[in-house]
C-alpha cells in the first residue's frame, strides 16, 4: 500500500516537473518560411483550429511557431554588444519583404524667393572654386572673406566718385549705408522664406515672439512627437488635462458588438434618469457658476482699478495671472479656465 | 449598422415610455434572452445576441433588415414608431383608445369636445375598480 502510493506521488512529481519543460522539438508537416530580418515567420501549414478546443488549439500553434522562430534566431552569427561583459545579440539579416510606407510622403516645401527667381530666369547653379587667383598679391586667396582677392572694399582709403553721382555725396557714407541696407534685405528675405515654411523650423515664429496660439500649436506637436504618439507625457503642474480624444473629422460609435451587458446597463441608468422627471445635480456645475458669480461681483467692485496689457511680451515676472490668494481654497472644484492676462497696476 | 448614440437612446426611450410607461426596462432586460437596439440605415432594429451576430457577417449595404424594425430616426433626428413595433409594445401598452375625431377635426374643435375613445376589455372594470371614478 504504502508502496503504491509512493509511487503514485513520484509519478505526479515527474509529471509537474516535466511539464514547464516541453520538448523544444516540433514537428511540422511544412517547414516554415523566415525572414528573420523582419523576425517572421511564415507558416504554411493548414490550421485546424476549431471546434471545442480552439483556444487551446490556437495556443500550441502560437507556442510551436515561436519556438521555431527562436531556434533559427539562436542559429544567427552573435556577438557581444558593449565589451565582453555585455548581452549576447544577434546579427539579424538583411530583411526579405519590403514594409510599406508607415506614413504619407512629406509635402513638398515652397520654393524660396531666390528659387522661384531662378527658376524663372532660367539660372542654373555653378560649381565655384574657393580660391581665385590674385594678381596684385601673386597668391591664391578666397573669393570672400577674411584677405579675400582683390582687398576688402571696406577698407579702401580712396573711392573715386562715380561718373554720374554728386560730388558732395560722401561716398564712405553712402557705401555704409548700402551695405546695411542690403545686409536687411538679406535678413527680411531670409525671415519671409522661413515664414512661408520654405526651410525647417517651419512651425516656429523667426523673432520668437509667438502668439499663445502658436505656442499652444508648438507644444502640441511637440507632444505627439514620441514615440508613444503623446501619451505617456507627464503634464506640467498647471496645464489643463488632456481632452477626450473626440475631435477630428469622424464620429466615432460604441463598437457593434462591445459589451452588451455594460450597454445594458447604461439604458437602464438612461431609463432611470428619464423616469425621475427631476434633472439630476451636477455638482460640478452647480460650484462653478457659484464661483462665477463671485467672481463676477469682485471684478464689479474691483474694476476700475484692474487694467488688461497685451499679450505678447509685457509681462512682468510674476504678473502673469490675477490676483490668486483668494481663490486657492476653491481652486479644487474649479474646472481649469482661461483667464486673460490681468496686472494690478501699483 | 451601429449602436445607438446617446441622444438616439434618448429619444427612442422617450417615445417608447409614451405608450409603455416604464416597462421599457422589460425590453431592455429580458429573462428569455439579450435583445439590443442598433441602428441601420437611419432604422431602429429590436435584435437579439444571437441573430446580430449573424448578421454582422453580411456587408452593409446589402443588409437590408435584421430583427424587428421598431421605427427610424427621420432627417432632423426626431424618432418615428413603426407599427412593426405592436408586437412588442402591446403586452406592456399602458392603454388603448380609439380616436374619435380626424386628426384635422382635432385641432379645430372645441376644448370640452371627446377626441378619443378609451375601449376597455370586459375585465378592467374589475381590475380597477379602485382608480375609477
Amino acid at each position: 500500500m504504502a508502496a503504491l502510493c509512493v509511487e503514485e506521488l513520484l509519478a505526479r512529481a515527474e509529471q509537474r516537473e516535466a511539464e514547464p519543460h516541453r520538448s523544444v522539438a516540433v514537428q511540422k508537416e511544412l517547414e516554415l518560411e523566415f525572414d528573420l530580418g523582419n523576425l517572421l515567420a511564415l507558416d504554411r501549414n493548414p490550421p485546424r483550429a476549431a471546434g471545442a478546443q480552439r483556444e487551446s488549439r490556437l495556443r500550441s500553434l502560437a507556442r510551436d511557431n515561436t519556438q521555431l522562430l527562436v531556434a533559427q534566431l539562436w542559429g544567427l552569427p552573435a556577438g557581444r554588444a558593449e565589451g565582453a561583459t555585455g548581452p549576447l545579440v544577434a546579427q539579424l539579416p538583411e530583411p526579405f519583404y519590403r514594409l510599406p510606407r508607415e506614413k504619407p510622403l512629406p509635402r513638398p516645401r515652397p520654393p524660396t524667393r531666390w528659387e522661384q527667381f531662378a527658376r524663372l530666369k532660367g539660372i542654373r547653379r555653378r560649381k565655384r572654386t574657393s580660391l581665385v587667383w590674385d594678381e596684385a598679391a601673386k597668391q591664391w586667396r578666397r573669393r570672400w572673406g577674411y584677405a579675400r582677392a582683390g582687398g576688402d572694399p571696406a577698407r579702401d582709403w580712396l573711392i573715386e566718385v562715380p561718373a554720374g553721382a554728386d560730388p558732395n555725396e560722401d561716398q564712405f557714407a553712402k557705401r555704409l549705408r548700402d551695405k546695411r541696407e542690403k545686409v536687411a534685405r538679406n535678413e527680411f528675405n531670409r525671415l519671409r522664406n522661413i515664414a512661408r515654411g520654405a526651410l525647417p523650423g517651419r512651425g516656429l515664429h523667426p523673432t520668437g515672439h509667438q502668439s499663445r496660439a502658436e505656442l499652444g500649436r508648438a507644444t502640441q506637436v511637440a507632444r505627439v512627437s514620441t514615440a508613444s504618439l503623446g501619451r505617456f507625457q507627464p503634464r506640467l503642474p498647471k496645464e489643463p488635462a488632456a481632452p477626450p480624444p473626440r475631435g477630428g473629422k469622424k464620429r466615432r460609435f460604441e463598437p457593434l458588438l462591445g459589451d452588451l451587458a455594460a450597454e445594458r446597463s447604461r439604458q437602464l441608468e438612461l431609463l432611470r434618469g428619464l423616469g425621475s422627471k427631476k434633472p439630476p445635480l451636477d455638482l460640478t456645475r452647480a460650484v462653478n457658476k457659484q464661483l462665477r458669480e463671485e467672481d463676477a461681483q469682485a471684478a464689479a467692485g474691483k474694476g476700475k482699478k484692474r487694467g488688461q496689457r497685451g499679450k505678447r511680451g509685457r509681462q512682468r515676472p510674476g504678473g502673469g495671472k490675477g490676483p490668486a490668494g483668494g481663490k486657492g481654497k476653491k481652486g479644487g472644484a474649479r474646472r481649469q479656465q482661461q483667464r486673460p492676462a490681468g496686472r494690478k497696476r501699483s | 449598422m451601429r449602436p445607438l448614440t446617446e441622444e438616439e437612446t434618448r429619444a427612442l426611450f422617450e417615445k417608447l415610455a409614451k405608450y409603455i410607461g416604464e416597462n421599457i426596462q422589460l425590453l431592455v432586460d429580458r429573462p428569455d434572452g439579450s435583445y439590443c437596439f442598433r441602428l441601420h440605415k437611419d432604422r431602429v432594429y429590436y435584435v437579439s445576441e444571437r441573430i446580430l451576430k449573424v448578421a454582422t457577417s453580411i456587408p452593409g449595404d446589402k443588409l437590408v433588415a435584421l430583427g424587428t424594425c421598431f421605427g427610424k430616426f427621420t432627417k432632423t433626428q426626431k424618432f418615428r414608431l413603426h407599427v412593426t413595433a405592436l408586437d412588442y409594445l402591446a403586452p406592456y401598452a399602458k392603454g388603448f383608445g380609439v380616436a374619435a375625431k380626424s386628426t384635422q377635426d382635432c385641432r379645430k374643435v372645441d376644448p370640452m369636445a371627446i377626441v378619443v375613445f378609451h375601449q376597455a376589455d370586459v375585465g378592467e372594470y374589475v381590475r380597477h375598480e379602485e382608480t375609477l371614478t
